[in-house]
Order: C-alpha cells, then sequence, then structure tokens
C-alpha cells in the first residue's frame, strides 16, 4: 500500500534517473550512405541496360532542401533512410518497367516468326525494328506481293524496310557538280552512278 | 611569367575541411593553387583540341558516362550531400549533355577551354576564383547562419544569403562558392583579375592522382596559351 500511495516522480527526476544512451548515429548515417552508393549504382546500370528504349523518369529527387532551397549539406538519418528508400522504390519500378518492355519485345519476336511462317494469316501486321529491341529504323511488314493482284489470290510475303532515312533528308541536285556517295550530277540530266558514268 | 607556370600541379596545397564534415566524408578533398590570372581567346591550337575531343565523343559515351569510376564517384558523392545528379549533373554529365546539344564542345574562352579539357581528360571538375578576393587557404565547411555568397562593390546588397549548414567552398574569412554550385558575385576571374586561383574537389572513390592530373592538365592548357 505504501508503494501505491508514493506519489509519482516528476519528469526531471525521471530524467536523472535513466541511464544515458549514446546513439551511434555516425555509424548508422555511413551505413546509409553505403546503401545509396549501391542503389545509385544498381540504377545506373539498369539505365545503361534499358536505354535509348524504355521510357522511363529516372530523376529521384535529393534531399537537400532547406526550406524549399536546394543545395548540398550534411543528410541527416532520415533524410537519408528517405533517399535510400526513394532510389529503392525507383529502382523496382525501372525493373519492372525493363521487365515489361522486355516481355513486349518478347511477344513482338514471336510475333514476326509467325508471320515470317503464315504470312497470309497476318496481313498487313507491322512491328517495328524498334519494338524487337533493335537500334534500327526499319519494320517488318506484311504486305500483298504484287499489289491488288495479291491481294485477290492471296499471295502474301514479309517485307523488311530498308533503315534510316537521311537525317537531313535528300540533297537538292546542283547542275554541274559532283556530288557525294559516288554519284556523278551532269547538266544534261539526273545524276547516275559514278561505274556508268565511267563506263566500268 | 612563364616561370610561375612551371609550378607543378603537384604542388598544390591541400585544402582543409570542416571537423564535422570531414567525420561524415572522410574522403572530401581540395586542392587548390594560385596562378596568374589569363583570359581572352583560346589559340587555334587549343579549340583544334577542343574540336578533336568533340569528334571523338559519341551519343552512347554520354548513356554509359555515369557507369565510369569517377563520374560515378561524383553521382553518388551528389546523393550523399543531398543532390540529385539527374537534375543538377555532374561537371562531366553536364558538359557530355552541352555537347549533344550544340554539337561540339564550343570555345569558350581560354580558361574556360582550359578547364574543359583538364575536365574531359579526368572527370575531374575544376573551378576558378579571382585570388584578390582570397584571405588564406581554402577549404570546405558548412554555412553559418545568415552568411553571404559573394562580394560585390556596393557591400553585401542584394548578396544571396547561405541557408544554415549549406556546404560551400571558403577561405579563412567568407564562403566562395557553393559546393558544386555557383561562384559568389563579384569572385568569378574577369578581365581585371591579376591572379586566380584554381581548386578542385576530390569526393570518395576519385585517386588522388586525378585530382593533380586534372590541376596538370589545366596549368598545360594555359600555359601553352601564355607562352
Amino acid at each position: 500500500m505504501d508503494l501505491l500511495e508514493r506519489p509519482l516522480p516528476t519528469t526531471p527526476d525521471v530524467r536523472r534517473a535513466a541511464p544515458a544512451v549514446e546513439l551511434d548515429e555516425r555509424a548508422a548515417r555511413h551505413s546509409l550512405r553505403q546503401q545509396v552508393s549501391k542503389l545509385e549504382g544498381e540504377l545506373c546500370a539498369a539505365f545503361t541496360t534499358a536505354s535509348p528504349f524504355l521510357q522511363f523518369d529516372w530523376s529521384v529527387p535529393g534531399r537537400g532542401g532547406v526550406r524549399g532551397v536546394h543545395g548540398p549539406r550534411i543528410l541527416g538519418i532520415g533524410e537519408l533512410e528517405a533517399l535510400r528508400d526513394a532510389l529503392a522504390e525507383h529502382l523496382r519500378s525501372a525493373r519492372m518497367a525493363m521487365t515489361e518492355r522486355a516481355e513486349l519485345e518478347g511477344a513482338n519476336r514471336r510475333l514476326v516468326e509467325s508471320m515470317l511462317l503464315e504470312p497470309g494469316r497476318h496481313k498487313f501486321v507491322r512491328v517495328r525494328s524498334e519494338d524487337l529491341g533493335e537500334r534500327a529504323c526499319g519494320a517488318w511488314e506484311v504486305r500483298p506481293r504484287l499489289g491488288l493482284v495479291g491481294m485477290l489470290m492471296g499471295w502474301w510475303q514479309v517485307k523488311l524496310s530498308s533503315g534510316c532515312p537521311l537525317a537531313t533528308g535528300p540533297r537538292p541536285e546542283r547542275r554541274g557538280s559532283t556530288v557525294q556517295l559516288g554519284l556523278t550530277a551532269t547538266s544534261s540530266g539526273p545524276a547516275k552512278p559514278q561505274a556508268l558514268v565511267s563506263g566500268n | 611569367m612563364t616561370s610561375e607556370w612551371q609550378t607543378p600541379a603537384g604542388e598544390a596545397a591541400v585544402g582543409w575541411i570542416a571537423d564535422d564534415v570531414a567525420a561524415e566524408f572522410p574522403e572530401l578533398g581540395l586542392r587548390f593553387l594560385e596562378v596568374p590570372a589569363v583570359g581572352g581567346r583560346s589559340p587555334q591550337s587549343i579549340r583544334d583540341r577542343l574540336a578533336f575531343l568533340s569528334n571523338r565523343f559519341r551519343g552512347a559515351q554520354a548513356v554509359t558516362m555515369r557507369q565510369d569510376p569517377i563520374p560515378w564517384a561524383y553521382r553518388v558523392f551528389y546523393r550523399h550531400i543531398g543532390l540529385d545528379p539527374d537534375e543538377q549533373r555532374t561537371p562531366l554529365e553536364a558538359l557530355a549533355v552541352r555537347r549533344l546539344l550544340e554539337g561540339a564542345f564550343r570555345s569558350q574562352g581560354l580558361l574556360e577551354d582550359a578547364r574543359t579539357l583538364a575536365l574531359l581528360e579526368t572527370g575531374v571538375p575544376i573551378w576558378a576564383v579571382d585570388a584578390a578576393h582570397r584571405t588564406g587557404a581554402l577549404g570546405i565547411r558548412p554555412a553559418e547562419p545568415g552568411e553571404l555568397l559573394g562580394r560585390t562593390a556596393r557591400g553585401t546588397t542584394g548578396l544571396p544569403k547561405l541557408p544554415r549548414g549549406r556546404l560551400v567552398v571558403a577561405d579563412s574569412v567568407r564562403p566562395l562558392a557553393v559546393l558544386f554550385g555557383d561562384l559568389g558575385a563579384g569572385l568569378e576571374v574577369s578581365s581585371g583579375s591579376e591572379r586566380m586561383v584554381l581548386f578542385s574537389v576530390q569526393v570518395a572513390g576519385v585517386p588522388e592522382l586525378h585530382v593533380e592530373e586534372a590541376l596538370w592538365n589545366c596549368l598545360e592548357v594555359l600555359a601553352e596559351a601564355v607562352r
């Protein structure tokens, strides 16, 4: 009973009685920085692997904001944790997007194979090389052989379009001058291959 | 003047790092060197070097650059100090983006070109401030409350106030630049400058040799123009 009737100690007494606990926050921050470094490395690797086809926002906002102004400073544990979590979440999203992209490319490759095997069952289907994960501008397309005749007769074929268009478009022909790519322009007519002009 | 350019970059002074910063980033370092100020246009040989490096630079390099050890080290350090390297790009990545947008490393004056060449060769950035405004050795520390960045003829009017804890490159009196950020107003090397201080920041993962080589490269380019 005596114990129950004894008044509760006031707050300062509690503080004085509590054992001194020193948290090694520096070690924790060091550990978090190592995790951030590892995640940043993995994010860089994912970026390099996925470029340039994957459309993804790779930016992870920094935590250097001080009253709305961004800049360099020593981050606290909470900020480093938030940064680590954001990087991890971003990396997970990036990997999911890469997996989806890989599945899409795989499906497109299978589609091109079936187009080649049975063109008649994939009339006018078009698959861009970019969607196959290739760094090219071509496209696989099922088209009728001989145009309308092929459509009526059921003659279908797969055609791969030629590569990328010229970056600057066709250059206007200049009279009486030699142009690049082995073509010679004459004043009397259009450009001819170099071999024909020389008579070989 | 030419004899002053003979100073090897290996003799660059080692800057101080504030205790609380050094405790958090033990491998952070700063090297600086005072040399005569130079300005004006770059000679043709330096512009040719820039053109040569422009032609050797490809888009694929810009993509894979972030996985190279030195640019990656700066990216990681940016993360550690709360910056987003995709928003505020590391110096080498910013240069790569400029190259892709402009189609070449365009000459921007002798000092800028020397810094660009050093950065391209080593991946380590170099900054320059007017030595007339320097007092004592350079170092890295957090900003004190109410500190101003820069120096103008009209005193402190209009100067930006630094938030407490902002990491700055400072001399023994005042902040000279935000770490990896802008130089203070009025501290840039200008046509009226007689001497300048070149400084470079070393982070974890960047060997000291690279920092010395960056300073040496920069000095070589400047000396070549002076000769």
